[in-house]
This record gives structure tokens, C-alpha cells and sequence, in this order.
């Protein structure tokens, strides 16, 4: 194994991942450009290894999207709609209470709720809806509302962003997904998303809520214009906000599809692309418990066989999952939970039923 | 015997006993697979090259008396629902792939009652004159077509060459074991005489490929006797151009309750093959069944050809599974996997 390491190039980081050293912006560099996805793998795997063993995590969740109106319109996002667009819808604290009460006879334990910024609703809108989704199902666990929101709801309510977080656990808010992160680079959100959240914000927010003892995810958007030196700096950062708070639980490559997007002439991220994400992540996130193969972008295929290049998460058994498709994902919305443990089986590893803060819930020997 | 000492052993370019792939399918992880499997194949093919071909398979009926049961595509003659393509409709299809680049023709079909032999030597001979090459009639037709003809194996093929016929596609192998196919596909031929009509073949200068279908309900020691017996035959006649994998699709047959084979499965049985089969040049990476993101893949776990534009495929399109790739993309794959993409003809020369 070793010799095809240092044939490919990797000999040194080899050195330091069996040293378990942490990775210089120019080690990333060279696996991102490496042309040899097995040997980056392998290095990915012995970290995946030692973290987590033949443990492999997946949820019971239910995805809901309560508005896709936004004012940020991103170049990339096939999802937001200006508010009077054909295809705008906005759910009532009733129809969302309503989407959580039809799944109750499943072992849900999660709901993943996100939206776009929309320009009126009041924040007694979100506080309802985190109470609302409580009383239907007192004992979910509710990742709710990327920083992009959170920032969006300190403004509506005029308090500073650690009191308005304060406000909404207090309502039912347990933790925050990794979403509206993209890539940090100020020239790529200038150009793809000059209205949203600067990264230097996103990343304040993220620890402004482990402070508040809000556990979160982080992201990252790749395959759209970013360089490989913007991925590695959006890497950099991210692991350096986790040294100062340890609140981050999964980092969550997310492939860009360009379809009905405002970049809908790029080409789709290829297998290769995805694995290296996977791998480089695993190995520069080094203070990151997890990372997380979202099946829902790169197909259950991909994300079976990410779990041998630094994946030990699955994500869940999802349902209507809404903004990937709407951007021309071929994948299904749902996958059972008996498919998701028999592609852990043959890949390998262990199926382990988690809650949102990586508690083991089942294990399926 | 010790895993290590097989993995050197196949670094060492030495050929894999039974025994020793037993122990690599059932003892070696995906990396130990991958990195002996892509070792071997850089070896083979030290120029960096990934090569595919530009084709279009016609199936010029669907209606078959053999009612496999791992088959979509196929419709019983008594159905009533099945076609025959005419031979202007033939050469419809045949313009329309000169047009896109195209240089050759993967025609394959059902095994159809009615058709005399002459039938299928007129339909070459018909195709032949616009120039293309014609890559065509599986093992199980050209046996058919024998049964049906009351004509040896040696004669059909002979006719059909005179007739024009270019090579012979590797269809129809299935699991060559006589159990799996017993179970499955009883009507088809047998293993003993799928290795007949290609070794015949070989001996009358056609170049043919050899396929394998796998993850129904064969064993491991049965894709081994597979594997087994094209390496065999392929020491004596070296007329074999590529092997093509490829797993079981259960959408819309007999055996739809079969779960399908995984990512990681593929790409497992892919570098066996490649380390099993060390008289084999080229190994196919099959998009059609695994789409772009896992053939991309299986160029680093033992596969050098992309296999084929596919302008047209109905098979596997029966099933449920319906990838699409131009030539434009599947060059971009293999670019940015690292390899130079190349155009080749049936034979793997280049164009």
C-alpha cells in the first residue's frame, strides 16, 4: 500500500496523517490536485478509520421547507422564488404542524427545516412554528434555519443574534443545520450571491451559537466557479472556528447542480469531484467528528462508496426533499432505511441509527 | 496462504490461482482490490489512454422464444406486441450513426421463431453496403440460428462471414455455468456451447468480447467458473477483445424482488476481473448500468474503455435504467480523471 502512496506522490502526507498531523493549505492543495482518487482515499480512510471506525450514521429525519420565497436570489439556487413567481408557496403554521403530524407513526427523530429570506413574514412566524412543530411531537429534535436565517431573524426582531437564538430555543430550537455557508471567498459570493450573509458573518454565527450551546453543520457549495485555493481557505476557516467553539458535529460537501439555476451552462460535478470533497475534508477537518455523504446530491451509489473515502454518515431516510431536486437531482426523494443499512453492510461498516447529536440509537450488526 | 502474498504475487504480474482469487473476493478490502487491479491495468496500458467507441446497438427484434428470466426487453411471439425491424428502417438507423461519427453497429436480438438463416445472412450483406462495420449476433442467436437452419455452428458463422460479418459481440454469457443457467435461462444456450461458437469464431479470424452478468442468483465460486473459462479459452485462441462486467438490472423481470447489485459491489467484481483475467487487454467500465459518477470510478479499480456512446440502447432502457452520455461528456469524464480519451474502432485500434 505504502509504495502506491509514494508512486502517487502522497508519501509525505502519508507521514503526517499516520502521525496524525494536521495538513498545511499546501497538503490540501496537492490531494485536490492529485489525479490519483484511490491513493487520497486510502489517506481519508486510515482517518475515517481511526475517528470512527467501521461506524456508519445515519437518521431518521424529516425534511420541511416552510417557504421558498427569498430576496437573495442566488446565481446557484434553483429553489428561491421572488414572491409573486407562479411557483412561490409559503406554509402556514397550521400546514406545517399538519406535514408533522401525517409522519408521526414513524420513528422520526429529527426535523430539518429551512427556508429562503423571506421579506414579510414576522418573527412570531418562526417562534410559532418551533412551538407548533413541539406540540405535534413534543420530543423531536428540530435542526432548524441556516445562519443565513438566524441572522435574517436578529434582524426582524431587533435583538442581537445570541439573544435571538436564546428566543428561539426557548421556542424549540434544538440545533442549526450547515447550510447558506457556500464557499466563504467574498469574490465567489460576489459573484453568485453578492445578497447573502458574508462568510465572515456565517462563521460568527456558527459560534455565536456553540456558545449558546447550539450544536451545528457546516457546508460547503463546490463545483460551480470556486478555485481549488477558495475551497481550501472556506476548509481553513471552518477548522479554525472549530478549535475556538468544538460546536461543529458534520462538515457536508454539497455538490452544486446546475439545473434551472442561474449557472445552469456549467457541467455536473463528477464521481471523482464528489470523493475528493469526501477525502480532502476528512483529511483537512481534522477537528471535525463527522463527515457526511448526503446521498440525496451525489446518488446513493456515490455516497455507498464514499464511506471508504473519509464518509461515516449516510444523512438519513429523508422525504420530500425539495431544493436539490428542484435543481435537477435524478436521485430519489426517499430511501428506506432498509436500503440505507444493507449499502452500509455491503460497503463494510457497521449501520448505526443516530440522533441529531450522534447518540447511538440502534446499532445493526 | 496469505493475502499479502497474493497481492504480490499479482503486483509481480504472476497469474491469481482459483484459490488465491477466492481469497482476495472473500479477504481483501476495496483499496487492496483497487490498487492491484489499477497496478495491472497501468501496466497493460502505460500510454494513459482511455478508450471508447461510437456506436449504436440496434435490436432488430425483441420478440424471443428463450423468456430469460432476468430479461425486460424481450416479447414472446405468441404476445403479439413484438417487432421486426424492417431493412429501411435498418439503414435509417445505420445513416443517422454515420451522421453523429459513428463506425459501427452493435446489432444484437432476440431469438426470433420465424427467420431463416438466409434471413440473417441477406440482412448483413444489406447493412454491409453502406460500409459499416457490423459487430453482431451474440453466441445464443448464432446457435439459433443453427437450430433453426439444421446448419453446425461453424457454418453459420462461416455464411454469416461471408455475408459480411465483422465480429461477434459477447452477449448472451450471462454466468457461464450450467446451474445459473438452468435456473434462468433454460432455452438459451449453454455454457459449454456459448465457449463453442466463440472459440469457433476465433478460429475463423473474428475478434469477439466477452460479457459477464452478474448479482442474480450465482454463487461467488460461479463467477470464478466464469471467469475461469474465458481465461482458459483465451489462452488458446487470444480472440477475445475486452471483457465487460456488468450487474444484473431487476427492473421489470421475472426477478424483480432481487436487490441490486451495490457501487461498491461493481466496482469490487470489476478489479477482480481485471487481476483474474491477466490475458485480457481491455476491461469495460459500463456506464449504461452505473452511470457517469461510478464509471468514472471504475477507471482507478481496473477499467481502461469507456465502452460506447450508446446512441441507441434498449435493453437495459427496459429495465428501468436510462443513462445518457454524448461523446462530448464522456470525454470530459475521462479527461478529468486524469487520462487522455481516445477514439477506438471494435478492435481497439485507434481512429
Amino acid at each position: 500500500m505504502n509504495t502506491y502512496i509514494q508512486k502517487a506522490g502522497l508519501g509525505k502526507i502519508l507521514e503526517k496523517v499516520d502521525a496524525g498531523e494536521r495538513l498545511s493549505l499546501a497538503d490540501g492543495l496537492q490531494l485536490y490536485q492529485s489525479q490519483d482518487i484511490l491513493a487520497v482515499g486510502y489517506l481519508a480512510n486510515i482517518v475515517r478509520n481511526r475517528q470512527n471506525g467501521d461506524n456508519t450514521y445515519f437518521i431518521f429525519n424529516q425534511h420541511i421547507n416552510y417557504s421558498n420565497i427569498c430576496s437573495n436570489l442566488c446565481k446557484f439556487c434553483a429553489f428561491g422564488r421572488e414572491k409573486n413567481s407562479e411557483l412561490a408557496f409559503e406554509m402556514s403554521v397550521g400546514e406545517v404542524k399538519e406535514k408533522v403530524r401525517a409522519r408521526l407513526a414513524e420513528p422520526i427523530s429529527e426535523i430539518h427545516m429551512v427556508g429562503g429570506i423571506h421579506p414579510d413574514l414576522p418573527f412570531d412566524y418562526y417562534l410559532e412554528l418551533l412551538r407548533g412543530i413541539k406540540e405535534v411531537r413534543p420530543e423531536v429534535h428540530i435542526q432548524a434555519f441556516t445562519c443565513v436565517e438566524i441572522a435574517h431573524l436578529a434582524q426582524l426582531c431587533g435583538k442581537p443574534v445570541a439573544e435571538t437564538l436564546g428566543l428561539l430555543q426557548e421556542a424549540g430550537l434544538d440545533s442549526l443545520p450547515g447550510g447558506g455557508a457556500e464557499v466563504f471567498s467574498p469574490r465567489i459570493r460576489q459573484l453568485t450571491c453578492e445578497k447573502k450573509l458574508s462568510g465572515s458573518d456565517w462563521l460568527e454565527i456558527a459560534k455565536t451559537a456553540h456558545r449558546q450551546g447550539l450544536h451545528s453543520n457546516a457546508t460547503m457549495l463546490y463545483g460551480h466557479i470556486e478555485t481549488l485555493e477558495e475551497r481550501l481557505e472556506h476548509l481553513a476557516a471552518l477548522r479554525e472556528a472549530q478549535d475556538e467553539t468544538n460546536g461543529f458535529l458534520a462538515f457536508i460537501p454539497l455538490a452544486f447542480h446546475p439545473k434551472n439555476t442561474g449557472m445552469s451552462d456549467l457541467a455536473k460535478t463528477t464521481g471523482i469531484d464528489d470523493l475528493k470533497n469526501i477525502a480532502v475534508a476528512r483529511l483537512f477537518l481534522d477537528n471535525f467528528p463527522h463527515i457526511k455523504a448526503y446521498w440525496v446530491m451525489i446518488g446513493p451509489q456515490m455516497a455507498q462508496i464514499a464511506l471508504s473515502f473519509g464518509a461515516d454518515d449516510m444523512d438519513g431516510t429523508v422525504k420530500e426533499e425539495v431544493i436539490t431536486h428542484m435543481a435537477g437531482a435524478e436521485t430519489e426523494q426517499a430511501m428506506g432505511s432498509a436500503t440505507l443499512v444493507r449499502l452500509i453492510k455491503e460497503a463494510g461498516r457497521i449501520p448505526v441509527q443516530r440522533d441529531t447529536l450522534y447518540n447511538v440509537v440502534h446499532v445493526h450488526n | 496462504m496469505q493475502l499479502e502474498r497474493v497481492i504480490e504475487k499479482g503486483v509481480a504480474g504472476e497469474r491469481i490461482d482459483d484459490d488465491e482469487y477466492l481469497l482476495l473476493e472473500r479477504a481483501g478490502d476495496l483499496y487492496q482490490l483497487g490498487f492491484l487491479a489499477d497496478t495491472i491495468r497501468r501496466r497493460k496500458h502505460p500510454d494513459n489512454l482511455v478508450t471508447y467507441v461510437i456506436d449504436r446497438n440496434i435490436n432488430y427484434t425483441d420478440i424471443c422464444i428463450s423468456a430469460c428470466k432476468f430479461c425486460a426487453f424481450f416479447k414472446a411471439p405468441e404476445d403479439g406486441r413484438g417487432y421486426l425491424l424492417s431493412f429501411p428502417e435498418l439503414q435509417a438507423k445505420i445513416e443517422e450513426t454515420k451522421a453523429l461519427g459513428g463506425t459501427q453497429i452493435l446489432l444484437q436480438g432476440g431469438l426470433h421463431p420465424g427467420q431463416p438463416l438466409e434471413y440473417y445472412e441477406e440482412m448483413v450483406r444489406f447493412m454491409k453496403t453502406t460500409g459499416i462495420h457490423v459487430h453482431g449476433f451474440s453466441p445464443p442467436e448464432i446457435c439459433h440460428f443453427g437450430d433453426l437452419s439444421g446448419q453446425p455452428i461453424k457454418e453459420v458463422i462461416r455464411r454469416l462471414i461471408v455475408a459480411g460479418l465483422d465480429s461477434i459481440p459477447g452477449g448472451g454469457a450471462e454466468i457461464l455455468s450450467d446451474r445459473v443457467r438452468q435456473s434462468i435461462a433454460p432455452r438459451k444456450c449453454g455454457a459449454d456451447q456459448w465457449l463453442a461458437v466463440m472459440e469457433e469464431a476465433h478460429h475463423q479470424g473474428l475478434r469477439t468480447s466477452a460479457t459477464m452478468m452478474f448479482g442474480h442468483i450465482e454463487t461467488k465460486e460461479e463467477r470464478l467458473e466464469h471467469l475461469r473459462r474465458l481465461r482458459e479459452l483465451q489462452d488458446e485462441t487470444h480472440g477475445f477483445t475486452a471483457f465487460i462486467p456488468w450487474p444484473f438490472q431487476p427492473g421489470h423481470t421475472v426477478l424483480a424482488d432481487t436487490e441490486k447489485t451495490t457501487a461498491v459491489e461493481y466496482l469490487r467484481m470489476l478489479a477482480l476481473s481485471r487481476i483474474y483475467l491477466d490475458n485480457f487487454d481491455n476491461i469495460q467500465a459500463s456506464w449504461v448500468t452505473q452511470g457517469p459518477k461510478v464509471a468514472q470510478l471504475s477507471l482507478s479499480f481496473g477499467a481502461n474503455d469507456f465502452g460506447s456512446t450508446m446512441i441507441e440502447e434498449n435493453v437495459v432502457a427496459a429495465a428501468g435504467v436510462s443513462f445518457r452520455l454524448s461523446e462530448q461528456e464522456i470525454r470530459q469524464l475521462v479527461a478529468s480523471a486524469g487520462f487522455t480519451p481516445a477514439q477506438r474502432l471494435m478492435d481497439y485500434s485507434l481512429v
